[in-house]
This record gives C-alpha cells, sequence and structure tokens, in this order.
C-alpha cells in the first residue's frame, strides 16, 4: 500500500466512526430521556420500559457499527491497497 | 491487510487472516467452519441430553429447554401473528439459538489455546460470510412466506397504501440483509477487537467489563436478528383487515 492511500484509509476510518456517532448518540440521548420520563410518572412499568429501551439502544447503535464496518474494511480489507 | 504489532499471545488481533480450504473450486475460511460445527454440536447435544428422559415435571436441562421453547413462542408469536407463528417458529427459534450460542461462545470459550496454522477460531458471527448467509436466508423465507400464503397478491404489499412507495418497498428488500448482517457481524467484530485492544493495553482485571458488555451485546444481538427475521416474516404474512 503506498503512503498516501494508508494515509487516506485511516483518515477515512477515523472520520467514518466519529460522524457516525454523532446521529445515534443524539438518538440514544432522547430515548433515554423518553424512557427516564415514563419511569417517573408510572413506575412499575419500569421493566417493560428497560426491555424496549435496550433494544431500540440496539438498534440506534447498529448505525455506528455500519460506519466501524467501513472502517475496518478500509484497515484490514482495504481494496484499493 | 496490516498485521498489527500485537505480540502477546492471549491478545492477538488477526483480523483478515484466516485459514483457506479449497474444496471444489472455492476457498472456505476453515476457522468459521470448525467453529459453526463446534456451536451446531454443542445445540445437538443439549437438546438430546435434554430430551432423552422427558417428564411431566421438567427438571433440569429439560426445564431450561421449555423456558426457551416459551420464550421464542412468545418472541414469534407477538411478531408473526397468532395465524402463522406455527409455521414459523422453528426457523426463528434456530436462527436465534445458533447466533446466541455462537457469539456466546465466542466469548466465554478460550480459543486461543487451540492454535490454528493461520486464523484463529472465534464467534462463527464474527465472519462476514455466515452473518450474509444467515440474513440472505432471512430475506428467501420472507418471500416464500409472503408467497405461500397469499399467492401473487403478495405483491400488493408494494403498493400499499400508494404506488408512490414502490420503489422505496423494493429498495427496502435490498438494505433488509444488508442492515441484517452488518449489524450482526459490526457488533459481533466490535465486541471481540474492544476486548482484544484493552487485553493489549492491560492484560489483567480491565478488560473485564469490556467482557460483560460484550455477553450483554451479544445476547440483545441475537434477540435482534430472530426479532426483525419475525418481524419480516410477520409483514409478508399479514392480512389487511377490510
Amino acid at each position: 500500500m503506498d503512503s498516501i492511500t494508508s494515509a487516506a484509509s485511516v483518515l477515512a476510518a477515523g472520520l467514518a466512526v466519529g460522524l457516525g456517532a454523532i446521529g445515534p448518540g443524539i438518538g440514544q440521548g432522547s430515548a433515554a430521556q423518553g424512557a427516564v420520563e415514563g419511569i417517573a410518572r408510572q413506575p412499575e412499568a419500569e421493566g417493560k420500559i428497560r426491555g424496549t429501551l435496550l433494544l431500540s439502544l440496539a438498534f440506534m447503535e447498529a448505525l455506528t457499527i455500519y460506519g466501524l464496518v467501513v472502517a475496518l474494511v478500509l484497515l484490514f480489507a482495504n481494496p484499493f491497497a | 491487510m496490516v498485521p498489527l504489532p500485537l505480540f502477546l499471545p492471549f491478545a492477538e488481533l488477526e483480523v483478515g487472516q484466516h485459514l483457506y480450504w479449497h474444496v471444489g473450486g472455492f476457498q472456505i475460511h476453515g476457522q468459521v467452519f470448525l467453529s459453526s460445527w463446534l456451536v451446531i454440536g454443542a445445540l445437538l447435544a443439549l437438546v438430546v441430553a435434554g430430551t432423552r428422559n422427558l417428564g411431566r415435571d421438567p427438571r433440569g436441562v429439560q426445564n431450561l429447554l421449555e423456558f426457551i421453547w416459551a420464550y421464542l413462542r412468545d418472541l414469534a408469536r407477538e411478531q408473526i401473528g397468532e395465524k402463522a407463528y406455527r409455521d414459523w417458529l422453528p426457523f426463528i427459534g434456530t436462527l436465534f439459538l445458533f447466533i446466541f450460542v455462537s457469539n456466546w461462545g465466542g466469548a466465554l470459550v478460550p480459543w486461543k489455546l487451540i492454535h490454528l496454522p493461520s486464523g484463529e477460531l472465534g464467534a462463527p458471527t464474527a465472519d462476514i460470510n455466515t452473518t450474509i448467509a444467515l440474513a440472505l436466508l432471512v430475506s428467501l423465507a420472507y418471500f416464500y412466506a409472503g408467497l405461500s400464503r397469499k399467492g401473487f397478491r403478495y405483491f400488493e404489499y408494494y403498493v400499499e397504501p400508494t404506488p408512490i412507495m414502490l420503489p422505496f418497498k423494493i429498495v427496502e428488500d435490498f438494505t433488509k440483509p444488508l442492515s441484517l448482517s452488518f449489524r450482526l457481524f459490526g457488533n459481533i467484530l466490535a465486541d471481540e477487537l474492544v476486548v482484544a485492544v484493552l487485553a493489549f493495553l492491560v492484560p489483567l482485571v480491565v478488560p473485564l467489563p469490556a467482557m460483560f458488555l460484550g455477553l450483554f451485546t451479544s445476547a440483545i444481538q441475537a434477540l435482534i436478528f430472530a426479532t426483525l427475521a419475525a418481524y419480516y416474516i410477520g409483514e409478508a404474512v399479514h392480512e389487511e383487515q377490510h
């Protein structure tokens, strides 16, 4: 791999994960906010709310993971190397 | 492929290195094959052990199996609906159990003690080929479910509620397997990488919380994969109430 390709790949890998973490971060924050409000209003529904929250958090996390997959491809299986 | 400069024997990262087997004209990732068959063998052994002496009062392994069965039945019934869930419970259950045992097996079993000529044993789901195969199976399953239940009326789903939705629904057929496979693959590989990097930096104690988090996300990912597969099948067999 020549140096300019590897430099661009490493930079792009960092950007993929970093930029990809912004949106899901905001989304997970608002989801957690909703869950806390729900629990404060109805403490007896805590178990159900927690289950749904964890499931939806994992869905949002998947978006960052897509960025991570792109980063891993760039670092370990670079098609341009 | 960049070999990472990690030399500790228990914290070696070997992403992108595989034990290649040549079968016919194909290259096969041997370490994935070995670990998948170990997972399948473990599941078979568990089920055979649990169903050998069936009792009226479930105890031991039979109790565990009945608990898992009831859990998966509730999952399938909730997503697919009362009418069709019986046909698809085996498929959903198989997906869940295989992914769950693969993920936990990759995290809990000290695979590093077994030396391979190249590559390393680990969770089969940390290889993109496994997850894409599973996701394509889900695609086939929901097409078959829709077509066999509704015939060509299945394609009405593409133009509901308006024909404007047609391109989006067609694109959805491609993004469904893509997101299913990448979600599972990325999560499992990310868990393994985080643990490996932490174990490289601080070999003792510090990786433990990351390992527990990894076990937790592994279980959640298996649940999500099974739930989404059931949801897609349920969407395909769902009858509009007129």
